[in-house]
């Protein structure tokens, strides 16, 4: 058991704080699978005896920001410039157990128990202070790593030499209130990238990047389809070429070779014969699989009365929408290095979760938590896929069968066939309006995709929404592939039917889609998101089809209220989809970096289009047919359109999620436009120039 | 079999005793520790790798390293002189144009190639000329304005 003293311990003299950071339930059932790691706090704060800040957490930088905004709250709280502070994340001997970075809880559900422990900081400054000042502590205020006497300007310390030569520990109580917001110098502040430098000089060290004296690089050598058994493998050849160690653990065949193209020009050697799986769903027929293998049905909301809402409709719809498996796709693949020594394993990983890699590289060696150290340089890119840590178990059982360090670092080909994708899901909504407009009912049932953000963000009197399955929990072993969170899981699939069946009621209704929407919303947060964007958008909206290819759609992510706009050029000979303007308006409460908040929003748009336009794997009996980007289409410059970001800033309500919420609305905003453009609506994503020419043909007398 | 390769690499004279027939990428990674050239596909698909070879853009995943003899090439880890950033480095730092940072030196070598041809590029011009660089975290938006800024500097360092 690491105590908490262990922690301090290896963090040398200074002033500490340590805190806990609340997230019940979630942090609950996954602390269960923990034994061993301390509870009593997640994270803690150092201000060192050179009277710069530490700030140790088990989260990390993979892009989203956080390096720079949760450095901004600890330097505005304890007034030291932002340069003076150092974050230390995702180190498992340094830092203690968090359960990982994403659902865009950072700045969210971690920042604002990590500004009341820098107050209480503070507060330790200020005691230490008025003992060295001798004058009472409600005379002494802070600025600049100094605390000072407010009635004699001379009279000084720095945090510094308060800190020299002590140790001082305190668990934050969350009674010392944190600064006005209204005296804000370095938090809301637009800040730049702290992490620019070392990422445009080359010297940022992603996982593949660190070396460590005799390491190897491994090849592994891969079935063809997912649920093939390995019958024979030849290594012979491979063992005989030079360099070349051959290592069997198990159902693992792997090659080692101090270079890496090596490694892989031995794995070409290995002749292996495989009994591949004879039956099982492929792309072409998975959504009838999915419906006839559903998981039991849970009800996520319900209220009023669904038969009066039937009844009280003067028209009511009915609608199936479906969404394929897609892929993370991130630009760096998975890799690890690991070495074990005298049974203590370190492993560096691109990863989303360190102490996930620590539990599931402890179990798979069989040693204790604590004798693995999980060090996590910077991650390029994750979106929820570097929550599967598969290659750094493999790293690290490589690493023990050969007694060398070992490097495992994915090809493009090994990232696509091992990927957790975004589940296929289907969505069948009905619903139904008034006379005046006004959605009486709202019945939604979400198969196989998950219940985020599922709650649709209009005045429903009589709906139920239903759920069953999904990314997370038992929901993946209904999937015939591996799935997990994919940015705002659940969400985008859940915006894209809930947005697009809002749409084609305000088109049944003959009112424009913002007009249909501010009259069916009550939320006068969510109303205030609409305004600011069509405010930006500026267009002079009308009932769909329009002929102009304008979109809109709004929701709710992470605590996010979003609403975005779209225009889009379709071609209605092709089929094809430019999509030429986004705005997108976003009250995510308070803002701590809005340059950075903007930089989510712009990238998360982005990214969506291609889950919209294009991204969908193709599988038979668990071969994986999207091998490289070749076959699998993400966004590209050519496709990026004018993106306006519209920040609304309810500071009052704390930070709101930023890394997702943005993305979960593409898609449906993408659709409506195409509707609106061509006058067909697509039930189906992405919404590719064949299922474009589909639905034209399909309408055609 | 392995034979001397002599190249000029960021600048300085290189001589390597390599299978010329191996991958630019795998050499500079491994041999010559410059891991700033990143593996995103090996199949010349992402822009990742890319290096500048004579100063034009190349997929150092695709080059055999014996091609480069007696050519000149430029890494993420050369392109800065005197301790001071390129115009486009510079440019990306101060437009946030990078997020996760694993595209972003062969999307900085990319740009910097491409400016050598197109001093005064349109949006247009840039979105095509970056076209075959691919970034997942979409900050698209954020290079065209980096690349733009950059073209800006760089006239007005040699005009």
């Amino acid at each position: 058991m690491t105590t908490r003293r262990d922690f301090l311990k290896i963090s040398g003299q200074g002033i500490f704080v340590v805190f806990t950071v609340d997230i019940t339930g979630l942090l609950a059932a996954r602390s269960i699978q923990q034994r061993g790691a301390p509870t009593d706090f997640n994270a803690y704060l150092r201000i060192g005896e050179d009277g710069r800040i530490t700030l140790f957490t088990g989260k990390i930088e993979m892009g989203q920001g956080i390096h720079t905004s949760l450095p901004q709250m600890l330097a505005e709280e304890l007034d030291v410039a932002l340069d003076m502070v150092d974050p230390i994340m995702g180190d498992t001997a340094l830092c203690p157990w968090d359960m990982g970075t994403f659902g865009s809880m950072s700045t969210r559900f971690f920042g604002p128990p990590m500004r009341k422990a820098a107050a209480e900081a503070k507060a330790v400054l200020k005691e230490l202070a008025a003992e060295r000042l001798r004058v009472p502590v409600a005379r002494l205020a802070t600025r600049d790593g100094t605390v000072y006497d407010t009635q004699d300007a001379s009279a000084s310390v720095t945090y510094a030499s308060l800190a020299q030569g002590r140790r001082i520990e305190r668990k934050a109580s969350g009674e010392v209130r944190p600064d006005d917001r209204a005296a804000y110098t370095v938090s809301g502040v637009p800040t730049m990238r702290r992490d620019a430098m070392e990422k445009v000089t080359g010297k940022a060290k992603f996982a593949a990047d660190l070396r460590v004296p005799g390491m190897l690089y491994a090849k592994i050598l891969r079935p063809p389809a997912h649920g093939s058994t390995l019958l024979e493998a030849d290594t012979a050849a491979a063992a005989g070429m030079d360099g070349v160690t051959v290592v069997r653990d198990g159902d693992l065949v792997a090659v080692l070779h101090e270079r890496p193209d090596a490694a892989e020009a031995a794995l070409r050697a290995v002749a292996a014969r495989w009994q591949q799986p004879d039956s099982g769903p492929g792309d072409a027929d998975i959504f009838e699989y999915l419906a006839k293998n559903a998981p039991p049905l849970r009800v996520v909301t319900e209220a009023g009365d669904l038969a009066a809402g039937r009844a009280a409709a003067a028209r009511v719809f009915e609608s199936t929408y479906r969404t394929p498996y897609w892929a993370h796709a991130p630009m760096e693949p998975h890799a690890a290095l690991a070495q074990v020594e005298a049974g203590k394993a370190t492993v560096w990983a691109s990863t989303q979760n360190p102490f996930g890699v620590q539990t599931e590289v402890a179990r798979a060696l069989g040693v204790p938590p604590e004798d693995v150290r999980v060090i996590t340089p910077f991650v390029g890119g994750g979106f929820g896929g570097k929550t599967n840590n598969r290659q750094a178990v493999e790293a690290a059982r490589l690493a023990r069968a050969s007694g060398r360090a070992v490097q495992v670092s994915w090809t493009r080909r090994e990232e696509f066939f091992y990927d957790t994708f975004n589940p296929a899901t289907i969505i069948k909504v009905a619903s139904g309006i008034d006379a005046a407009g006004k959605i009486t009912l709202w019945d939604y049932a979400n198969l196989h995709g998950g219940d985020r953000s599922s709650t649709p963000a209009y005045h429903l009197p009589n709906h139920r929404v239903t759920s069953q399955g999904g990314w997370s929990g038992d929901g993946p072993r209904y999937h015939p592939l591996s799935v997990g969170p994919w940015r705002g899981p659940g969400a985008n699939m859940n915006h894209f039917a809930m947005e697009s069946q809002v749409d084609l009621m305000a088109q049944a209704a003959g009112m424009d889609p913002v007009s249909f929407r501010m009259a069916n919303l009550t939320d006068e947060r969510m109303r205030r998101v609409l305004r600011a964007a069509a405010e930006a958008f500026g267009h002079a909206w009308k009932p769909a089809p329009s002929g102009e290819g304008v979109g809109v759609a709004l929701g709710t992510d992470a605590g996010t209220f979003v609403a975005a706009m779209a225009k889009v050029r379709a071609d209605r000979a092709t089929g094809s989809v430019k999509v030429e303007r986004m705005v997108c308006a976003q009250d995510m409460g308070e803002v701590v970096n809005p340059e950075g908040a903007r930089m989510q929003i712009e990238g998360g748009m982005t990214q969506a289009l291609g889950h919209a336009l294009a991204e969908e794997i193709h599988f038979q009996r668990g071969a994986i047919a999207e091998k490289n980007f070749d076959s699998y289409a993400i966004p590209r410059f050519s496709w990026v359109p004018e993106i306006e970001t519209v920040l609304v800033e309810s500071p009052e309500l704390g930070p709101q999620g930023g890394g997702e919420p943005a993305t979960v609305v593409v898609a449906a905003v993408v659709a409506n436009a195409v509707h609106d453009a061509l006058g067909v609506r697509l039930y189906e994503l992405p919404l590719t120039p064949a299922r474009i020419r589909a639905a034209l043909a399909a309408r055609s007398p | 079999m392995p034979e001397a390769i002599r190249f000029t690499l960021n600048g300085a004279p290189a001589e390597l005793d390599v299978d010329p027939e191996r991958t630019l990428l795998w050499v500079l990674r491994t041999e010559l520790g410059l891991t700033g050239t990143k593996y995103g596909c090996g199949e010349e698909e992402c822009g990742s790798c890319v290096v500048l070879v004579d100063g034009q853009a190349t997929y150092a995943c695709g080059t055999p390293v014996g091609s480069v003899e007696g050519r000149e090439v430029t890494t993420i880890e050369g392109l800065a002189r005197d301790g001071k950033l390129h115009p486009v480095q510079q440019a990306f730092a101060d437009h946030d144009a990078l997020q996760c940072g694993f595209c972003t030196p062969g999307l900085i070598l990319g740009a910097v190639s491409f400016l050598s041809r197109n001093p005064e590029p349109t949006s247009e011009a840039i979105k095509a000329g970056l076209e075959r660089h691919l970034c997942r975290c979409g900050t698209h938006v954020r290079v065209i304005q980096a690349v733009h800024a950059a073209a800006r500097t760089l006239k007005e360092v040699q005009p």
